[in-house]
């Protein structure tokens, strides 16, 4: 309720904690590790999400979270715990997220988050990868008649977060359009998607993804379009802070056997049984049957498995998240490279 | 011996404690000095004269995305201070014109501002402000179906919609205005004098009011100065979708804010004017009746000069607490210098203590600066012991 006092609080308080702790996780180069070494100890992973956003990181009635950036959250927890439940998560406002990232509140950070220079360079972190290309849109009521962004005419009100690069995006695109509009930003998604609903703004804009999940939230989803046009590129991915490099290559590998899972159709069902009988060197290296792909990361072998069958490949986390809640069927550049899509990691030897 | 007493007693401990905080201050700042470098964050503040690229809805400079972060936290500060000070004037009439009234013998208005103060003083500050965006001002309609107000005003869920002021010798009205407050000034001085002197009262009161409304008007009239409307006009956004554009737009999210502060704080200062009233002695009320002065003079001339030294310094509480809530403004999007400035603006850089210590810094110096000038209105009305 009191939320942005709370935000404006916790970021002070965040920020105190980033003076007051004693320099963490600085040693980089060796295996040893700080957070890889804190995480074992405490038994947990330390993961920031979003306030809930259907399909990439939601909790429920009970507190369960799930979705896409959860997944990531899972494997890092299955690959250095052993356990995909051991994960402690912590919902954070656009605002709050990188600073709780960099006082070490959380240790890895997967909240849509769109990977840009400036915040890869400028402010301490570092961004490990990308587990969903995506891009900014705009929603309009059924009943505008609006059918694209040409359309568009002077005196638009555009609602959007407070924070984010969408809020950058949508004045690149009106300026370059010409076009005079209301900006109105707020704090929360749900205000956003509440201040669209009532009529405050005659569009709604932030990623597709995006866009496509609130729309399952909104009174009547049906008097809703999504825009055809995309009007920004935002590959979103999980951070980790900088100067922890073995603990950015677990965040990095982990969300990679998922993808390369995928790639060699390794699932949590057969990936056991693959680890017996495949012939295939490429197989039993991503399952830890050859190699020690393990070791190079501080682990043990089995790490990858672990991964695999308490979370999954890639396409079973999209299809359980994404497609089968209805909120994008399609996986476009969110398909595996050899299917015509994005999807392309180094190869793990 | 005396002296070294002195020392050992007073000024060591507060030689000691000051050490300490100096040291204590010093030993975060090198921690965070430490930890921002291994972390490779640089401290500064030249991120202020970057391009902001972000818009704000709402702003009462030229502001666009292509000016400075700097600019943008002037944007945030003058909104800030808009809502602040309206808040501010609203607040002090309704809690003068409801203490006043709770202590009238009028029962119904007496009962009236009782209700009026319990109600808004009993209820959080953020569930009012939630109840004016979200109850009272998201149910208005759409631009197509607005609520007109004399045809000139127009009532929509995107705000009210007014015309707006083109002026033309804008300075000549105004000096106007300046011209006329001088000459009411003076008058209200001769006046007194002459009251000193004769007993006579002059009408102070309609001179003042004619001087100031007819002095600016005869500029209009001779047509020295020119005053045109530009009316907001309903223009089409799609075939079935419309907005209001042109003229003034006042936004939902201010209006809210406007609300709820005004309205909270009213309370407070309406206790405090309660307060004084009530703390002037019996004595003053009745000897000002014996004077054959009216109920209303005994009020003007004889209890309020008494009463605002009771009066003034909680009400300048209540203005700091009014100045520090509009920070709650960030909860319904308007577009203050917490969510400008310590929202939009440390998201887009990161520079989270550098922000977050302007941001402090600034409202610490806006409270110190209503502090520092009630504090001398204090003074100024204070008795004088002849």
């Amino acid at each position: 309720m009191i939320k942005n006092i709370k935000s404006f609080l916790v970021i002070f308080f965040l920020s105190s904690l980033l003076v007051a702790c004693s320099g963490g996780g600085q040693q980089a180069g060796s295996k040893k590790s700080k957070t890889l070494d804190q995480t074992k100890k405490q038994d947990f992973v330390k993961c920031g999400v979003s306030q809930g956003l259907p399909g990439f990181s939601n909790a429920d009635a009970a507190g369960n979270w799930t979705g896409m950036d959860v997944d990531v959250c899972r494997a890092v927890a299955a690959a250095v715990l052993g356990d995909a439940d051991k994960v402690k998560y912590t919902p954070l406002s656009a605002k709050e997220r990188f600073t709780a990232l960099i006082s070490g509140e959380v240790d890895v950070l997967s909240r849509n988050t769109t990977w840009t220079l400036s915040r890869d360079a400028d402010i301490g972190l570092t961004f490990v990868g990308v587990n969903f290309y995506d891009g900014q849109g705009f929603m309009v009521r059924k009943s505008s008649g609006i059918t694209s962004t040409n359309q568009f005419r002077s005196g638009i009100s555009a609602c959007t977060n407070t924070g984010t690069t969408t809020e950058l995006n949508m004045r690149d695109f009106f300026e370059s359009k010409g076009i005079t509009y209301e900006p109105i930003a707020f704090e929360k998604a749900d205000e956003v998607v509440q201040a669209y609903d009532a009529g405050r703004c005659d569009t709604y804009t932030t990623d597709k993804s995006g866009l496509a999940a609130q729309r399952t939230k909104m009174k009547n989803p049906d008097e809703h379009i999504v825009l055809p046009e995309t009007i920004s590129k935002e590959p979103l991915g999980p951070v980790v802070r900088q100067g922890d490099a073995v603990w950015e290559d677990i965040v990095r590998w982990s969300l990679n056997t998922m993808i390369e899972a995928e790639e060699y159709g390794i699932n949590s069902s057969n990936a056991s049984s693959l680890k017996e009988s495949s012939e295939n060197p490429q197989v039993k290296r991503i399952v830890g049957a050859e190699g020690e792909m393990g070791a190079a990361l501080g682990l043990d072998n089995d790490w990858s498995l672990r991964i695999i069958e308490q979370v999954g490949n890639y396409g079973e986390s999209y299809k359980k998240h994404i497609a089968d809640t209805g909120i994008l069927p399609d996986r476009g550049p969110n398909d595996l490279w050899t299917r015509g899509g994005l999807l392309y990691t180094p190869p793990a030897r | 011996m005396n002296i070294n007493k002195k020392v050992l007693t007073n000024i060591l401990p507060q030689g000691f404690v000051l050490t300490f905080l100096i040291l204590l201050i010093g030993f975060f700042a090198f921690n965070a000095s430490v930890n921002m470098g291994n972390r490779g964050i640089a401290f500064g503040f030249h991120f202020l004269s970057q391009e902001a690229s972000f818009d704000i809805t709402f702003s009462l400079i030229d502001y666009d995305g292509s000016y400075s972060y700097g600019r943008a936290y002037l944007v945030g500060l003058l909104n800030t201070l808009l809502v602040s000070v309206t808040g501010i004037i609203f607040a002090t009439i309704l809690g003068v014109i409801f203490g006043v009234a709770r202590l009238s013998d009028n029962v119904l208005v007496s009962k009236l501002a009782s209700v009026y103060i319990e109600t808004w003083r009993n209820i959080p500050l953020i569930l009012q402000l939630f109840f004016w965006y979200f109850a009272v001002l998201r149910t208005l309609p759409l631009p197509e179906n607005a609520i007109p107000i004399f045809d000139t005003l127009f009532l929509t869920i995107k705000g009210l919609h007014t015309p707006k002021f083109i002026w033309e010798n804008f300075g000549t009205f105004f000096s106007a205005i300046i011209i006329a407050l001088v000459i009411s000034y003076m008058f209200f001085k001769y006046a007194k004098k002459e009251q000193e002197i004769s007993g006579k009262q002059l009408p102070r009161f309609w001179v003042a009011t004619g001087l100031i409304l007819i002095l600016p008007y005869l500029t209009l009239l001779t047509g020295i100065v020119d005053l045109n409307f530009e009316h907001p006009e309903l223009i089409k956004l799609s075939d079935t979708v419309s907005t209001y554009k042109g003229g003034v737009t006042i936004i939902p999210e201010f209006l809210s804010l406007l609300f709820a502060l005004a309205l909270y704080t009213s309370t407070f200062i309406a206790e405090n004017v309660r307060a004084g009233i009530m703390g002037i002695n019996k004595g003053q009320r009745e000897a000002s009746a014996s004077l054959g002065l009216t109920k209303g003079q005994a009020l003007r001339l004889v209890i309020m000069p008494q009463a605002l030294r009771i009066i003034i310094p909680p009400t300048t509480n209540q203005y700091l607490n009014l100045t520090k809530n509009s920070s709650l403004a960030a909860a319904i999007a308007y577009p203050d210098i917490v969510l400008v400035f310590a929202g939009t603006a440390l998201m887009q850089t990161g520079r989270a203590i550098e922000i977050v210590s302007i941001t402090m810094f600034t409202y610490l110096t806006l409270s110190i600066s209503i502090s520092i000038l009630m504090n001398w209105y204090n003074k100024k009305i204070a008795l004088v012991e002849k």
